[in-house]
């Protein structure tokens, strides 16, 4: 029974973490109609200012703030300089750019820290573990990342059903055109909504550093998997990345903690192993296409 | 009056080009992987063998080399394409550096097939150890499961009965588990396969404090190992199940990335940078004044390399275009290698011998590994018998 929950925490933990890329990504693909493939370089750039902050002052709380303002710095000025040119254009141009941005940001990142990864500690006040209800002992830290990523979502469903700025984006998702003739500045809700994504995907990066190893091409081992939550959510809708998030982390942590147990009960040992680790490692694909043959527009499309 | 002036000009071109290309420095290709979270591996490896050339001053064993050094990103293809390419039209026959035994799957088979020669820095997967080894394939590193047979082992001393073991599901991940098991005498309670892309292991470390080892084997190198130690800590597992690893997963890199966290794990290696002959030391010292770090052992093996290369250049007069005439003189190992004495087994992977290190706080309160002492003896690989070259 702890041994559920703990993995059920687990599942929670990494959904939160994959929600607060997707919803960038998805605002920004949704809205603004651009494949941001250098969304994992935001990520990675939330982390390596994080880490470089902590390791000059050796404080934490100056280096959250840090890593979420260099995220959404350089978030605003990639719309600003690059992706601002390729709202008119096709797919096929905006992934090929912000490929290119990838190759950019990773090898800029090699000159200034070079190939080995950075160090990041966790700050005391989040070390350690509590025990949960006397049954689960839980790492304190990725409570805390659940809490961060769970108010993060609250914000955001704040921001964007109920203040003008949220209404402005419903909108501009549902109808661009009209919005635009209505007289809004466009550009501008374009600039601050990349800046708004970045900086999630920043938070993120910040988060994943004291737990994951902050190193160069950190973002596009992520990236897949935020795609998938995309996908599965609906593009476009915060609401369905969040739950999409939820779902793929939950289904891949369960099937990774328990599918080996289920085929071990059928086969021998190493094979049900083997065969387990492939099986899971599909396990968020099949259910993305599962999502796609149901429901094409994903759980909870924008565009109701 | 112009024909013949140019005739003539094309004449003395010719003439001087002449000597100019005998002279031209022999060319070795390194296809490593030097960009994502293995990129510091592959550095590593180059910054070794280019500091090998650099002590001889641009040469190898007296012939002057020069090293063409291209990334491959940890994908098969694009290691594939590099090769070819370097042989094609660079006209290179010797090539070295790849990282990860699924890279050198793809590329090695090429390599030998268009006559090239390939000396291994680190990648040395089974399927080429046995009934498939080749004549011009040299491995200066390891065979990878002897990597782990040497943690097998390590753990089999240290008395350990119930061992958990988890690696990533490819080819050396696999090797990894198949070596561990071979030399470990006690239960294995549970096989976990991680995937090579996995970032986050909360679920595998869920499952381990619930089936209850004495012990954790790992294999995870690179990044992967980072995530994973500091996560093993993290969850609180460190206290309560030690660990067993060989080389890859704890590394100089890897302990510094990780620091407290990495305290009292048990390694097995075939090369510490405290070894005290004098190969090594100088190796450490020149590899520390050069590029300001401590090397890793991928460092020790891309330096190994470079000296394995060459004893043979010395010994073919800085030729590789007979290729069996260069084979024979890799064979002979003649050189002084950082790990002491160094041979080759009969299917030109290396016999090792392996020792235990352990993590500890020096009087510096600085972590360092720590040599122990010895695991097992001028140990050869499971697949040898198998080849027959």
């Amino acid at each position: 029974m702890s041994l559920l929950m703990e993995q059920a925490l687990n599942g929670v933990q990494l959904g939160v973490t994959l929600f607060l890329l997707a919803a960038g990504l998805t605002l920004i693909f949704g809205i603004m109609g651009v494949i941001n493939l250098a969304h994992g370089s935001l990520y990675m750039i939330g982390a390596y200012a994080m880490a470089a902050v902590a390791a000059k002052t050796g404080s934490f709380l100056l280096a959250f703030p840090a890593g979420l303002a260099a995220a959404g710095i350089a978030g605003v000025l990639m719309e600003y300089l690059v992706v601002r040119r390729l709202y008119a254009r096709d797919h096929l141009d905006q992934v090929l750019a912000t490929f290119g941005l990838i190759l950019f940001f990773n090898q800029l990142t090699t000159i200034l820290f070079g190939r080995q990864p950075l160090f990041v500690e966790i700050p005391d006040f989040l070390e350690g573990s509590v025990m949960i209800g006397g049954i689960v002992r839980y790492p304190v830290y990725r409570l805390a990342m659940i809490a961060v990523g769970l108010a993060t979502a609250i914000g955001l469903y704040v921001l964007i059903a109920r203040t003008r700025l949220g209404m402005l984006i419903r909108a501009g998702a549902t109808n661009r055109e009209m919005v635009r003739a209505l007289g809004v500045d466009i550009r501008l809700l374009y600039t601050l909504l990349f800046g708004v994504g970045a900086m999630l995907a920043g938070l993120a990066g910040v988060m994943a550093g004291p737990i994951l190893s902050v190193q160069v091409g950190m973002g596009e081992q992520v990236l897949i998997l935020t795609f998938v939550v995309v996908v599965i959510g609906g593009i476009g809708s915060v609401r369905g990345a969040f739950i999409g998030a939820l779902a793929v982390g939950m289904v891949d942590t369960m099937l990774r903690a328990y599918l080996p147990g289920v085929l071990r009960q059928l086969m021998a040992g190493p094979d049900a192993d083997a065969l387990a680790a492939g099986l899971s490692a599909m396990g968020v694909y099949m259910l993305m296409a599962i999502v796609l043959l149901v429901k094409p527009q994903g759980l909870a499309p924008a565009h109701g | 009056m112009k024909l013949k002036n140019s005739i003539s000009a094309a004449v003395l071109a010719f003439l001087v080009a002449g000597p100019a290309l005998a002279q031209q420095p022999l060319k070795i290709g390194m296809v490593t992987t030097l960009s994502g979270p293995g990129g510091y591996l592959g550095q590593d490896v180059r910054d070794a063998f280019n500091l090998a050339i650099e002590l001889e001053g641009g040469k190898l064993g007296g012939a002057p080399v020069q090293l063409l050094v291209e990334d491959d990103a940890l994908k098969p293809g694009q290691a594939k394409e590099i090769a070819e390419r370097f042989m094609k039209t660079e006209k290179i026959k010797l090539l070295t550096g790849i990282i990860f035994s699924n890279v050198a799957g793809a590329t090695v088979p090429d390599i030998l097939d268009n006559g090239g020669i390939y000396v291994s820095p680190n990648a040395g997967p089974s399927n080429f150890a046995g009934k498939e080894c080749h004549k011009n394939y040299f491995v200066v590193s390891w065979q990878n499961d002897t990597l782990h047979e040497s943690a097998g082992q390590n753990a089999t001393n240290l008395g350990y009965k119930k061992a958990m073991v988890l690696a990533p599901n490819y080819q050396a991940g696999k090797d990894a588990i198949a070596g561990f098991k071979r030399f470990f005498k006690g239960d294995v309670v549970g096989e976990i396969y991680t995937r090579l892309d996995q970032t986050d292991f909360a679920a595998e470390m869920a499952q381990i404090r619930a089936a209850k080892p004495e012990v954790v084997f790992q294999f995870h190198p690179g990044g992967l190992g980072i995530a994973f130690m500091r996560q093993y800590a993290q969850a609180g597992l460190l206290t309560e199940v030690p660990m067993v690893v060989a080389a890859p997963s704890l590394d100089a890199v890897i302990l510094k990335a990780i620091g407290d966290a990495a305290l009292g794990v048990n390694i097995s290696s075939h090369w510490n940078s405290d070894f005290d002959n004098a190969s090594s030391k100088k190796f450490v010292a020149e590899f520390q004044k050069k590029y300001n770090r401590m090397p890793t052992y991928y460092a020790s093996q891309g330096y190994d390399t470079a000296l394995a290369i060459a004893a043979a250049l010395k010994a073919t007069g800085g030729k590789v275009e007979d290729t069996n005439a260069f084979s024979a003189a890799m064979r002979k190992a003649d050189f002084q290698s950082v790990r002491g004495a160094f041979k080759f087994g009969p299917n030109q992977h290396p016999i090792n011998d392996w020792h235990a290190l352990k993590v500890e706080k020096g009087a510096d309160g600085q972590l360092g590994i720590v040599t122990k002492g010895k695991v097992l003896e001028a140990h050869s690989d499971f697949y040898a018998k198998s080849c027959k070259i």
